[in-house]
């Protein structure tokens, strides 16, 4: 564990520690390259590695996206390019199974590899010292570890994909028995199996992180800092880490689990009796008797939360920047901290609302839905507390605040969608349609993305001591707002007409027959979604480099980070710090200027 | 000029996403099939009503909280902007608009949840396949899935299983009309089983969906609105409808099709004739 009382000094110490001392102790021995930005312990690197590693997974899952687009807007047509490449049997279409592939891993690399190593990994990681006032993590080397374990899970979903076959055909859910009965689908052979150890890689990783983020919370916050002191953002980071404690622990249990289902001969999945395509299991000397809905139920019990993890920090991060781009004070703060812990809390006992249609006992399905109803009520409360905080506010229309803008009304969509889905009786027609796909996309894709993006334009020039283009951002917003809802709105309509999920080709039946045109106008929209990121990844990459070099505060906001030089060295704060108040000191009658820093000393002690 | 494109995009969004819902011959999609009313395919099963109202009853809801919020959104886009007000409200909250947006949608959403529960216990609970004595209702056939089939095993003339005039009908599952004394449809019980993989009898007219679970027996239960379905029938020329998968149960899942038909009584012995006649030849 480093030193806690450096650099800030501590109570007992007179004068709270002279500026520099502390500095010495960090600077004295210079690193080199590649334990400064390779294999460093410093948690703003980590983050921006998390960060750099997120947005490539992101370009691949989003590639694989736009394969599935194509195949559902034009099924069985020659792809152009790539297909002589991929499909050369195949007249250069897609095959099913490779499209079953598609959307498995359009899945798995976008939730565990790009929305959950964004929030937690990158902003967990650069944001919670620099907003509690800390010179790092509470454990630096765990830290980095928890970074280069993505490795191996990285190593594994590589693998994954060239084994015979084909790649894990699952879902990510990976129900069994398909998932676990090797003759049930060529991805189910080797493949299957590398798919697992690659989430159990990544949970190890999340683990690591989630124990750094709450013991560094709670133990080495400025002094001032006081909990109910800390931007919003940390207590998202702080909530979603307890998600992922509790919670993580039975995926790797469950993962486990159908590692020796499909490896050592178990059967926790395999009921008696199963013969899958023609091959039973317990001939080949492998135990029976298990039962498949326990792996949703164990799945679910995680995955549930997990979507917590992928949403929680996103409204604090929405939160923040709302507040510093209106200048006024966040709304309802309280409310907020407490409407983010409910959702925690009843994101527990939620999970087997993926289950209304699957033949677990109806009774529970009832508790499920009136708990699942009732998460509703903090999402409710939060949205008014942002439209509270944009009331007689003084909005800055800048990169961030329009992604965060946008995270707020993608929100309300997706959570509105999420009532019908929560009514048991209405589920059971809309269940694994399209629906249930434009829902989470308007979460996770109009959430939680839009909130990344809000949050890398924001935090930019911290990191990288320069802005980002403004120009090229709101062109970037506004080109991604209208073909987010080009693609994932009309969605709701295909889901009404029954169009169920991870269909390869729904228009032979007679009910879907007439859906293809929307198909098409969707699959166009999110390619052009696709190409537009290019203004992004232009400015992310240029900007890093020729961007307009800042100071320390470029956006005149009020929490501590902004109290570091733009990029902070080492060691974060070069100057002893205290917290005097909250965050969110905008517009307050006090002082002249339109905030007040959580740092700023108004006694006169310190001016 | 980005205050406005904003609240466009913003005011776009609210009146689109509203009026997407309304107008169901969409432009992207012409016409709308004949078995469609609205957005979804017509449904002629004795709870399908009653799952639709659900879904009008929440979408109301919905929609006037879309409103207000996203209306809420373009309005403080627009109006609190930088440029024309001087400084922002100091505010940290008020007691009491908590209090409000907390017991206000508290209540509505309890009254979503309770409304839904006597429809789902009626499709999913136990007692639904069983009579006023609690005892299982005669089953009408047994529905096996299968990568990447459906099959419908037939009790046969005499009604029971596992004798040896039982029949199979691949593909097609066949109901017969039934009428208890009081002119109700019917309950026609099934068993549902896989044999292999998860799989899900989906029937979007039924408003019905059922995962098939390897190792697990089903009771479910299916009603047909005589009255509704003759409507729904006299719309079109098919005469069956389709019954989809819709659970992942592997490369194929796309194509594991099946179609329902119901026939009056008099139709559906003579097509169990002539199953048998097929099955067992003359004898």
């Amino acid at each position: 564990m480093v030193d806690i009382h450096a650099p800030h000094g501590s109570e007992a110490r007179p004068g709270m520690g002279e500026p520099g001392t502390t500095r010495e102790h960090h600077d004295h021995h210079e690193l080199g390259f590649i334990q400064k930005y390779i294999f460093s312990v410093d948690h703003k690197v980590i983050g921006i590695q998390f960060m750099i590693t997120g947005l490539i997974f992101f370009a691949l899952g989003g590639l694989f996206a736009m394969a599935i687009r194509y195949q559902l807007a034009w099924p069985w047509e020659k792809m152009p390019v790539i297909g002589s490449v991929l499909f050369p049997n195949t007249g250069q279409a897609i095959t099913p199974e490779f499209y079953t592939m598609l959307f498995t891993m359009h899945g798995t690399i976008m939730i565990f590899f790009v929305i959950i190593p964004l929030l937690t990994g990158a902003f967990g990681n650069y944001l919670i010292p620099l907003m509690i006032g800390a010179p790092d993590m509470a454990f630096p080397k765990l830290n980095m570890f928890g970074y280069w374990t993505m490795i191996p899970a990285i190593f594994c979903v590589f693998m994954a994909f060239i084994q015979p076959g084909g790649g894990p055909a699952a879902g990510w859910t990976a129900y069994p028995p398909l998932s676990t009965v090797t003759s049930a689908a060529p991805g189910s052979l080797s493949a299957q199996t590398w798919w697992l150890m690659a989430l159990t890689w990544v949970g190890v990783s999340s683990m690591m992180g989630a124990v750094n983020y709450v013991t560094t919370i709670v133990k080495m916050r400025a002094p001032g800092m006081t909990m109910f002191r800390m931007p919003l953002t940390i207590w998202a980071l702080f909530i979603a880490a307890l998600l992922q404690l509790f919670a993580l622990p039975v995926l790797t249990a469950a993962s486990a689990m159908q590692i020796c289902d499909r490896m050592l001969g178990t059967g926790f999945f395999t009921p008696t009796n199963l013969v899958v395509n023609q091959f039973n299991p317990e001939t080949a000397g492998a135990a029976a008797g298990g039962q498949p809905l326990l792996w949703q139920h164990l799945f679910w019990f995680y995955s549930h939360p997990a979507v917590y993890i992928m949403v929680v920090p996103a409204m604090g991060l929405a939160s923040d920047i709302l507040s510093v781009h209106a200048r006024k004070p966040v709304f309802g703060y309280k409310p907020m901290v407490y409407s983010m812990a409910s959702i925690a809390g009843l994101g527990f006992i939620v999970w087997g609302h993926h289950m209304f249609a699957s033949g677990m006992n109806p009774a529970l399905g009832m508790t499920f839905m009136v708990a699942t109803i009732m998460i509703a009520l903090p999402s409710a409360i939060k949205v008014f507390n942002w439209l509270g905080t944009l009331w007689g506010s003084r909005i800055h229309l800048t990169s961030p605040m329009l992604f965060a803008l946008g995270f707020v009304a993608m929100f309300i969509i997706g959570g509105l969608s999420g009532i019908w889905m929560a009514a048991t009786p209405v589920d059971i027609y809309i269940h694994d349609t399209y629906i249930v796909v434009a829902h989470f996309h308007y979460v996770v894709f109009g959430g939680s993305v839009f909130a990344i993006f809000a949050a890398i334009y924001h935090w930019f020039p911290k990191m990288f001591g320069r802005m980002m283009n403004e120009t090229l951002g709101k062109l970037h917003f506004v080109g991604t707002f209208i073909f987010t809802n080009g693609v994932f709105y009309m969605m709701h309509q295909l889901g009404m007409a029954g169009l169920m999920r991870r269909t390869a080709d729904p228009y032979d039946y007679e009910t879907y027959a007439h859906l293809q045109p929307l198909n098409e106008f969707i699959t166009i929209s999110a390619f052009l979604l696709f190409a537009w990121q290019i203004f992004f990844v232009w400015n992310f990459f240029h900007s890093m480099f020729w961007g307009k070099r800042v100071g320390r505060n470029p956006w005149r906001a009020a929490s501590i980070e902004w109290d570091t030089p733009s990029p902070p060295g080492h060691g974060n704060f070069d100057a002893p710090l205290r917290v005097y108040r909250g965050p969110y000191e905008y517009a307050s009658p006090e002082v002249e200027e339109d905030f007040v820093a959580q740092s700023r000393d108004l006694t006169g002690k310190s001016e | 000029m980005m205050r406005l494109l904003t609240t466009i995009m913003l005011l776009a969004l609210l009146v689109f996403g509203l009026w997407s819902w309304v107008d169901y011959d969409y432009w992207l999609l012409g016409p709308s099939p004949a078995h469609y009313t609205w957005w979804w395919p017509e449904e002629f099963s004795t709870i399908g009503q009653d799952i639709d109202s659900l879904f009008y009853l929440i979408a109301v809801m919905v929609a006037v909280m879309f409103v207000i919020t996203m209306g809420g959104l373009v309005l403080f886009t627009w109006k609190y902007s930088a440029k024309r007000q001087d400084k922002a409200v100091f505010s940290h909250g008020s007691h009491k608009l908590e209090l409000l947006w907390t017991a206000v949608p508290a209540g509505l959403l309890l009254i979503i949840a309770f409304s839904q529960m006597s429809t789902f216990a009626e499709i999913q609970f136990a007692s639904a396949t069983q009579d006023e004595e609690g005892n299982d209702l005669p089953v009408h056939c047994e529905i096996w899935a299968s990568q990447f089939d459906w099959r419908f095993r037939y009790p046969g003339k005499d009604g029971r299983f596992g004798t040896n005039d039982d029949f199979e009908s691949p593909y097609e599952l066949v109901l017969p009309l039934q009428e208890n004394e009081e002119g109700d449809a019917k309950k026609l019980v099934f068993l549902l089983r896989s044999r292999d993989v998860l799989h899900s009898f989906f029937v979007p007219h039924l408003r019905f969906k059922r995962d098939a679970v390897p190792g697990m027996t089903q009771r479910i239960w299916l009603g047909i609105d005589d009255k509704q379905m003759e409507e729904v029938l006299a719309t079109r020329e098919e005469k069956s409808f389709d019954i989809i998968c819709a659970e992942l149960c592997g490369w194929g899942h796309y194509k594991m099709s099946g179609r329902v038909r119901v026939l009056p009584q008099d139709q559906y012995e003579a097509w169990v004739d002539e199953m048998t006649a097929q099955q067992f030849g003359n004898s």
